[in-house]
Parts: structure tokens; C-alpha cells; sequence
């Protein structure tokens, strides 16, 4: 945890990369799940916001 | 005279042309040849992605060519982000994905094992398993659409023939709960060999020393099955369900053939409403961007994958 946070604060582009993973599985979960639509309207934004974040950080240092 | 094919070539061109690229570096020459691919790419591609961007911020409508095109900002996105049948055709592709990708990476599997196993007749089934997807996705369509008949339709009375259910009374196609399973089995059904064939190509890269290794070591069946060849095989099936999962988000043809989108819109997957917004309605705008919202979940989607597919193939 301790390194995974540290990777964070440094810009190392794992721990982003797992960041930016997270938010669009939490993306797409939100766009098809059958419980919410508050959940499908912020799904969008949250997709994109993952996927722009991967783009950045896919050119981080190792 | 010229001996060597590298004399030959120089020889061979014209004098106004080779005149013309002596002065050039080899970088310069190297973005000659690349140029009408880049040039390509950016017509093919790029292009109309960024037009498509562009339109989804208007009330533009294809049929109405002369009206004036306005800027809305975010309205067609927050139309679509918040209509309950929108939503509810994602929820019909997440259930034709789901279960489509895990029906055919299971018997996938299981297919591509027993065909590597060695016996008689093996090239045989191989050329029959394989068969199914061959065929048009019209054609499958069609076909499918007479199994299912409920008077007629073959699939009906094996259905009957295991349950003992009467084969009129019930219709694969023509009922809300049933549409949903009947796009999935025909999909599965022409798809699958695809999946056997991946994993097959991942079978046959195993070498047979690390089995014999294993053996050595009195490691048992179930063992090296799951220590061995799932291990070795998880990068093909990771990309055979990258593939399938890309290729079933946009799927169309199949479906379209199969149900229509029916019984009301319980097999109206997203491409299909999709097109219905952009070339029945007629809302170039508003289509504009539930495609963009498609590629963005498409792309992120693709994304994580290829980095887990490069995570699990350095192992």
C-alpha cells in the first residue's frame, strides 16, 4: 500500500495506471447496471474522466 | 555494368527523379513513404471521429440539410445520459455480452482441448466445429429465425424432446424473456469456433517437455491442467475475449436479422438504437454523441485489457 501510494505521489505510471483502470470499470459497471439511473447518468463522465487519465499517465515514467 | 539488386534499383531510376531524391535525408525519404499512410489514416479515421465530436454538440439533422445548425453544448449528452430506454438497451448488450463472451470462452475451451487431444478424424471436426463461422451473419439469421419457429422449428422439439415441454408453446423469438436467450444461443452457436480456434493456437504453443517435466514430478492431470495449460493459454483467451467483447459491443447484423430488436426492445442492443436515432429519426446530432459515449467505453474498455493482456504475457 505504502508503495503503490508512494508510485502516486512520485507520477510512476503503475499505480496511475491501475487509478485510471479503476475508473472506467467503475465506468462501464455504472453505464449497464439495472439498479440506478443516477448511476448510468454520471457514467459518462466517469468513463472519460478514466480513459483521458489512462492516455496521461501511459506516458509516465515506469 | 550493375552487379548487385541495390545497382540494379539505383540504374533503373529515371535520371529527374533521382536527381530530385539526392538531395533528400533519409528521414526526408522515410516521411515520403509513410505520408499517404498517415494521410489515410487521418481521412479514414480521424477525421470524421473529430467531426463526429463536433456533432455532438449540435441540433444537426441529416435530412434537413438547409436549417441552421446550433450549438446546444451539453443537451444531446444529457438526453441520452438520463432516457430510461437508452439505459435500458445498455442493459440488454451488457446481457448479450455477458453471456455470449462467457458461454463461448467456456465450451471454447472445452472444443479446443478435446480437438487437441490426437484422434481419428480430428481435421474432420476441426472443418466441421469451424464451419459456423463461415457463414454470413444474414445467413445465420435466417436460419436461426426458422429453428425458433415454435410449429416448425427444430430447436423447439429438442427442446421438448429433453423437457417434455410442448414445442408450440413456447417462442424463442417472440417472447420478452426468452428473445434475450435466443440472440445469445445464436451468437454463441456461430462464434464459438472462433474462440476453439484461439485457444487451439495456444494449445499447440504448449511443448510437450514441460508436460513431461510435470510427469517427471508426478504432478497430476488436474495439476497440470490448471498449472500448465490454463497459465499458458490465458494470453490467447484473454485476446480472444478482447475480440469477441469489441466485436458483440457493435453488434448489428445478427441481431437485426434474428429479432428486429423485438419483442418491444428486448434484444435492441445499443448499435441497433443506435442507427434507428442516426437513420429512422433522423437525430444526426443526438446519435453523434451516444457514439461517442460507445467509443469512449469501447476505447477505456480495450484499454485496461491490452495492459492486462502485456501484465499476464511478461509473466
Amino acid at each position: 500500500m505504502k508503495a503503490f501510494i508512494n508510485g502516486l505521489l512520485r507520477l510512476r505510471r503503475g499505480p496511475w495506471e491501475m487509478v485510471a483502470s479503476l475508473f472506467i470499470a467503475v465506468g462501464v459497471v455504472m453505464l449497464m447496471q439495472p439498479f440506478m439511473l443516477v448511476a448510468y447518468s454520471y457514467s459518462f463522465i466517469v468513463t472519460l474522466v478514466g480513459t483521458v487519465m489512462f492516455i496521461i499517465v501511459s506516458h509516465f515514467p515506469e | 555494368m550493375p552487379t548487385s539488386p541495390l545497382d540494379k534499383v539505383a540504374h533503373a531510376t529515371p535520371r529527374p527523379v533521382a536527381r530530385r531524391i539526392r538531395g533528400l535525408t533519409d528521414r526526408a525519404i522515410a516521411w515520403i513513404f509513410v505520408a499517404p499512410t498517415i494521410f489515410l489514416l487521418l481521412a479514414v479515421n480521424i477525421f470524421p471521429l473529430i467531426w463526429t465530436i463536433r456533432l455532438s454538440f449540435t441540433n444537426y439533422r441529416v435530412n434537413r440539410p438547409n436549417r441552421d445548425v446550433e450549438w446546444i453544448g451539453l443537451r444531446n449528452y444529457e438526453r441520452i445520459l438520463t432516457d430510461p430506454d437508452i439505459w435500458a438497451t445498455m442493459q440488454a448488450t451488457a446481457h448479450f455480452l455477458i453471456w455470449t463472451i462467457v458461454l463461448q470462452v467456456l465450451i471454447g475451451f472445452a472444443l479446443a482441448y478435446l480437438i487437441n487431444k490426437k484422434f481419428k478424424g480430428n481435421d474432420l471436426w476441426t472443418t466441421i466445429i469451424v464451419f459456423p463461422m463461415m457463414l454470413s451473419p444474414a445467413v445465420v439469421g435466417n436460419f436461426w429465425t426458422f429453428l425458433y419457429q415454435p410449429q416448425i422449428g427444430l430447436f423447439n422439439y429438442a427442446v421438448a424432446f429433453f423437457t417434455g415441454v410442448e414445442p408450440a408453446s413456447f417462442s424463442m423469438i417472440g417472447d420478452v424473456h426468452l428473445a434475450p436467450w435466443a440472440i445469445v444461443i445464436a451468437d454463441t452457436w456461430m462464434w464459438t469456433p472462433f474462440v476453439m480456434l484461439i485457444c487451439l493456437a495456444g494449445l499447440r504453443s504448449i511443448p510437450d517437455t514441460i508436460y513431461e517435466a510435470a510427469e517427471c514430478d508426478r504432478a497430476s492431470k488436474w495439476r497440470q491442467f490448471w498449472t500448465i495449460t490454463v497459465p499458458m493459454v490465458l494470453p490467447f483467451l484473454m485476446l480472444a475475449v478482447l475480440f469477441r467483447g469489441i466485436e458483440n459491443f457493435k453488434m448489428f447484423d445478427l441481431v437485426v436479422q434474428l429479432t428486429g430488436g423485438g419483442p418491444g426492445n428486448t434484444t435492441t442492443l445499443t448499435s441497433i438504437d443506435l442507427k434507428r436515432e442516426a437513420f429512422e429519426k433522423w437525430r444526426t446530432g443526438l446519435s453523434s454523441a451516444y457514439a461517442v459515449i460507445l467509443f469512449v467505453t469501447v476505447f477505456g474498455l480495450a484499454s485496461i485489457y491490452v495492459k492486462a493482456l502485456n501484465k499476464v504475457k511478461e509473466r
